[in-house]
């Protein structure tokens, strides 16, 4: 009988949207073999997020542990209070965001445990896939009998899983004392308008068919109407119409967002690499032999400069 | 110096040196074996190489089929501890295509190569630099030698290695660091074809005042891995005809390697005269015959690159010699092109320098050495066979066969012409039909192919391709050729784009294979190749 | 201070990596190694904090065979004062890593160990926090900027929501992230100086040998490839597929 234990991700008021994707990974794994799945909260004053945390679908139990030291995301607090929390669970999972891998490996390392990351597919209690190599190649991974499963799960790879749940509420003491050695100072969120290409679950991108700087305006305005990054192919920033920094591919930012929106790129090699792991792309060319046609998911043979304004209209 | 060469600007701090008895630029099969050659003849020599890819062979391609003799002289007992990939020849064959046709032709006696080798020249080089790095000597990969050193006495004394953290406007980076000088008694260039110090220096010197000029070829390579059991290790193909015309000289080779891994390549001369020609293309077309076709269906491309060769032979063999240095293997220009081979050639001539180099200590009477040597009589005896094809591939096969018969003794020397000259402008010419017909295999296209070759260069950094006179591009060239860089280059470098009412040329020289097409095609000669920052280029795998 | 920086010998980063067809690995014949590169960034860092006068040396351990020597030698020419190895046939599991790093900090009294946040072959981005769980000290993951101050460090980290700051106490554990520098190149003379500085061999048993159980790696594919997917006629045919599939 599997006993799932899943670190939540929250900001103190909100949970973040990996959790339920954890939630997803972990009922593969009952899928497999049964079993609960909990969710474990760290924090302070976090009975908001322990009710949203209760109702995603499948969560058996909601551990909730407010202390002021979990207050803030720190590796040095949550990590060990992870691990004195695994005691009597066969697998525990975090979600593969930057707070998960901080944390989930510490707790791993005070269990004596080797973990998993991203976690992308499960092919049985204890059988999962994995990507190496930066996804070019995925590796199947067992973890033997008897050893406990930690890991993070992929969050490009899992959906979320849905919010008719009913968990139960439990509030567990915290465990472990503050750690005195690191203080936290605070968080700056991204400035400026739009979200950064690398981490945006949108991103719209252009290509050289956009034929200038200033026609390449449309894609910012499409962005901001879908609160997305923006991106461009090298021959884009080659052609001088945007920053180097803004380089999709091979030799630019290699990206994994949700939805990826290629507004005129023919889809040389170079740039598929810098793609080949988002979740939906969609491109819209002229050119109905273009390359990227034969990797999108959502084709449209036309003409960009009618139908980002479309988009946009209809969009937003 | 005259306005072609590179100019290296006198630094605001003196440079910092380093002496050495002898520098190598060119850690190719040349320039390894007269390092490992000086070494083994004085272990006391303090010996460098300077090699511009990031590491060693990384910039290596060719074949390559190889005659082993040299090696049992340079690496003895190598054949028990041979390089990473080294298949003996099992079998050869000689193909004349037609569009869909084949017709196996005996095979030309050069070309016989019972007791050869298949090996990757990349991986082969990778290995000599381990024996000549336990022989003692100093290896420095990622390191451009972007220019020359002159002693007070105008003699070369060494080379410049190249700034790095350089931007593309020419300011320094954060990460700037200023190149050192390699002072050195002799300077050997082994940089291989059309090598860029090589290149100033046959003009500074006039080294080429008594030969015809050089004449060049373009080779692409692909490795591939195939289905299992259709590669048939140690089989060497070779063929000629189609996709060329009968004007055009060239041809290909398919060499069955180990593993189920097959090199299959081809090679245009660059005297073609079609100004629209797609020497990238030719290839691609060769491998839908369904000859290879059949060999490559549901197979998998490794990798690809490009790279010049020499044609010139005999005829075009500059002096080798000049106060301070010398010009071993390709840079001197040593291939004989009806073996297909030139490897043992840079070998010998490598050793040959080492030895001369160790006796006299200077670089004079390296040139006499050399043409009295083998390696000078065996291109001699072959010297009217490649400028026999002038006249077309009847005429050429015909020339071949008399200067085979009688081994070359006939007394005459048929002269070679520069590449650049032979190119037709579009007014007037009419191209062959080529027939061509439609592909699928993999790359799809000339980037596609770059991919294969994975490589890199920091796009922040000054443009290695400089255009001499660019007002030509957008007026003479385009009326006159149609831009020919557009189509000569094979990884899609030179670039057309509209600009405003007209267009401009855009020169993507991250692209660069580093294989000096353009600086030999060039009509009006004014693309001129300079090294990138070191480390640049290509990361040939196993070419 | 002494500061302990890991560097990994792996598949450079240009290197197209192809999966052996009977799925066994990577094919990794003949294929240029490299510093991971994460972790020359965590080099570079160590330097430039040498170099402001608040660390005395730098020493860069790899774990491996005598092939990880290269990458040893390319740190010292990068310049690190001395460089360890330690001698291992094996493929080690991040926890036994981890367990080194912990033995060799404490032998060395180092103040600081400086890892890159993950390397560019497992990608388990694992090791920094193992290891400061392990040595009970503090850890900052993902640093674009770090100031030294003292017996304390002030360190940004690139998190999902933006930049986060933390103060840590020394001695501490540190992993790069790709914006905290830019390494420097090499220079040729460094190369030769490198030759000549110390490197000792550690054998893995000596510092505690392997811990743990190892999770088992199986198969080895490539990614599936993409593909199958449709066209649509139109703008609104596009944005009816996209709400369709929960996108917008």
């Amino acid at each position: 009988m599997n006993k799932i234990l899943i670190l939540a991700e929250h900001d103190g008021t909100t949970l973040n949207p990996g959790t339920a994707k954890a939630v997803s990974c972990a009922a593969a794994i009952t899928g497999h073999g049964g079993g609960d799945i909990d969710l474990i909260v760290l924090g302070d004053g976090i009975d908001a997020v322990a009710a949203q945390a209760a109702a995603i679908d499948g969560v058996n139990a909601v551990l909730a542990t407010n202390a002021p030291h979990l207050a803030a995301p720190l590796a040095a607090n949550h990590g060990p209070e992870l691990a004195a929390a695994a005691d009597g669970y066969t697998h525990v999972l975090a979600p593969s965001s930057t707070y998960g891998k901080d944390v989930l490996p510490h707790a791993a390392a005070l269990k004596g445990v080797n973990p998993l990351s991203d976690i992308m597919a499960v092919d049985g209690e204890r059988r999962f896939k994995r990507p190496i190599y930066a996804g070019n190649a995925i590796v199947d991974v067992t973890v033997p009998e008897g050893s406990l499963v930690m890991g993070t799960s992929r969050s490009a790879s899992w959906p979320a899983a849905g919010d008719g749940g009913s968990a139960s509420v439990t509030t567990r003491e915290a465990a472990c004392a503050p750690a005195e050695h690191t203080r936290y100072v605070g968080v700056e969120t991204s400035g400026g308008d739009r979200p950064d290409l690398q981490t945006a679950s949108v991103v719209v991108s252009g290509g050289r068919a956009l034929g200038s700087a200033e026609n390449f305006e449309i894609v910012y305005d499409l962005a901001d109407a879908l609160g997305a990054g923006v991106g461009a192919s090298r021959a884009a920033v080659d052609a001088g119409y945007v920053p180097n920094d803004m380089q999709v591919g091979q030799t630019g930012k290699i990206i994994a967002p949700d939805l990826y929106l290629a507004f005129g790129i023919s889809g040389a090699i170079q740039h598929l690499t810098g793609i080949k792991d988002a979740g939906t792309i969609v491109a819209v060319n002229k050119d109905a032999d273009a390359p990227i046609f034969e990797i999108a998911d959502i084709g449209l043979v036309g003409d960009l400069f009618t139908i980002i304004p479309e988009l946009k209209a209809q969009l937003s | 110096m005259n306005d072609h060469a590179t100019a290296v600007e006198t630094p605001k701090e003196p440079r910092e040196v380093m002496e050495y008895d002898v520098v190598v630029v060119g850690a190719g099969p040349a320039g390894l074996a007269c390092a490992l050659r000086l070494k083994q003849l004085d272990a006391d020599l303090m010996v460098a190489v300077i090699e511009k890819a990031s590491e060693i062979g990384a910039h290596i391609l060719s074949g390559a089929v190889i005659e082993p003799q040299p090696l049992d002289e340079l690496v003895p007992g190598w054949r028990e501890a041979p390089p990473p990939i080294c298949v003996p020849v099992t079998g050869d064959e000689f193909w004349l295509l037609g569009k869909e046709s084949k017709r196996k032709l005996p095979t030309p006696p050069q070309q016989n190569n019972h007791g050869n080798f298949i090996v990757s020249l990349g991986a082969t080089c990778q290995w000599l630099a381990e024996h000549a790095e336990a022989a003692g000597v100093d290896i420095f990969p990622g390191f451009a030698a972007s220019g020359i050193r002159f002693t007070e006495d105008g003699a070369v004394g060494g080379v410049i290695i190249g700034d790095m953290g350089v931007a593309r406007d020419g300011a320094h980076k954060d990460s700037y660091v200023q190149g050192i000088e390699i002072h050195a008694k002799v300077t050997v260039l082994g940089e291989g074809c059309r090598g860029h110090l090589s290149k100033q220096l046959i003009r500074h010197f006039g080294l080429d005042a008594d030969s015809d000029p050089q004449t060049y070829a373009i080779g692409m390579k692909e490795l591939w891995k195939v289905k299992p059991g259709k590669a048939k290790p140690g089989l060497v193909q070779h063929s000629i005809g189609w996709p060329l015309d009968n004007a055009t000289y060239g041809g290909s080779f398919i060499y069955h390697l180990d593993e189920d891994r097959i090199a299959v390549g081809y090679v245009v001369a660059l005297d073609y005269a079609d100004p629209d020609f797609v020497p990238f293309e030719a290839f691609q077309q060769f491998k839908h015959h369904p000859m290879v076709r059949e060999l490559l269906d549901g197979g998998e491309i490794i990798s690809s690159g490009a790279r010049a060769l020499v044609e010139g032979g005999y005829q075009s063999l500059p002096k080798t010699e000049m106060p301070g240095a010398v010009l071993i293997g390709d840079s001197a220009g040593l291939v004989n092109v009806p073996k297909i081979k030139g490897t043992h050639q840079a070998l010998r001539s490598g050793m040959l320098a080492a030895e001369h180099i160790r006796d006299k200590g200077v670089a004079e009477g390296f040139d006499a050495a050399l043409r009295d040597s083998a390696v000078v009589a065996e291109l001699r005896k072959v010297r009217n066979i490649r400028p026999g094809f002038n006249k077309g591939l009847w005429r050429g096969l015909l020339t071949a066969a008399i200067e085979t018969v009688t081994g070359g003794a006939l007394p005459r020397t048929l002269s070679n012409h520069a590449d650049h000259e032979e190119l037709e402008k579009r007014a007037g010419y009419h191209a062959p039909d080529r027939a061509w017909v439609d592909r699928d295999l993999p790359p799809r296209d000339r980037l596609a192919s770059v991919y294969f070759a994975a490589t890199e260069h920091d796009e922040d950094q000054p443009v290695h391709l400089q255009i001499l006179e660019p007002d030509v591009c957008t007026t003479r060239c385009t009326e006159e050729y149609g831009n020919p860089c557009t189509r000569f280059c094979p990884a899609h470098v030179y670039e057309m784009v509209p600009d405003g009412e007209g267009q401009r040329l855009q020169i993507n020289a991250a692209n660069c294979v580093h294989c000096k097409t353009c600086d030999i095609k060039d009509p009006y000669q004014i693309i001129n190749w300079v090294t990138p920052e070191g480390g640049s280029g290509p990361n040939y795998q196993n070419l | 201070m002494k500061i302990l920086v890991g560097i990994k010998r792996a598949v450079d980063y240009n290197v197209r990596i192809r999966v052996r067809s009977d799925g066994s690995g990577v094919e990794t014949d003949g294929v240029k190694m490299s510093i991971n590169p994460f972790d020359e960034i965590a080099l570079e860092e160590a330097l430039r904090i040498r170099e402001a006068g608040k660390a005395d040396e730098v020493i860069v351990v790899s774990i491996g065979g005598n092939e990880v020597q290269q990458q040893l030698r390319t740190g010292l020419a990068m310049g690190a004062d001395r460089a360890i190895q330690v001698d291992t046939a094996d493929t080690l599991q991040p926890l036994t890593v981890a367990k080194v790093f912990v033995a060799l900090a404490e032998r060395e009294g180092a103040g600081l160990v400086f890892l890159g946040k993950q390397a560019i072959d497992d990608d388990s981005n694992q090791v920094g926090q193992m290891t400061a769980a392990l040595w009970g000290r503090p850890q900052a993951t993902f640093a674009s900027k770090v100031v030294i101050d003292g017996d304390s460090a002030t360190v940004t980290r690139e998190v999902d929501a933006g930049l986060e700051t933390i103060e840590i106490d020394l001695p501490a554990v540190i992993t790069s992230d790709l914006r905290l520098n830019e390494p420097r190149f090499v220079k040729l003379p460094d190369i030769m100086k490198a030759k000549r500085k110390p490197l000792d061999v550690i054998a893995l048993d000596e510092l505690g040998g392997h811990a743990g159980v190892a999770p088992e790696a199986g198969h080895h594919a490539p990614p599936a490839p993409r593909g199958g997917g449709i066209i649509v006629e139109d703008t609104a045919a596009l944005v009816a597929e996209l709400k369709n599939r929960g996108l917008v």
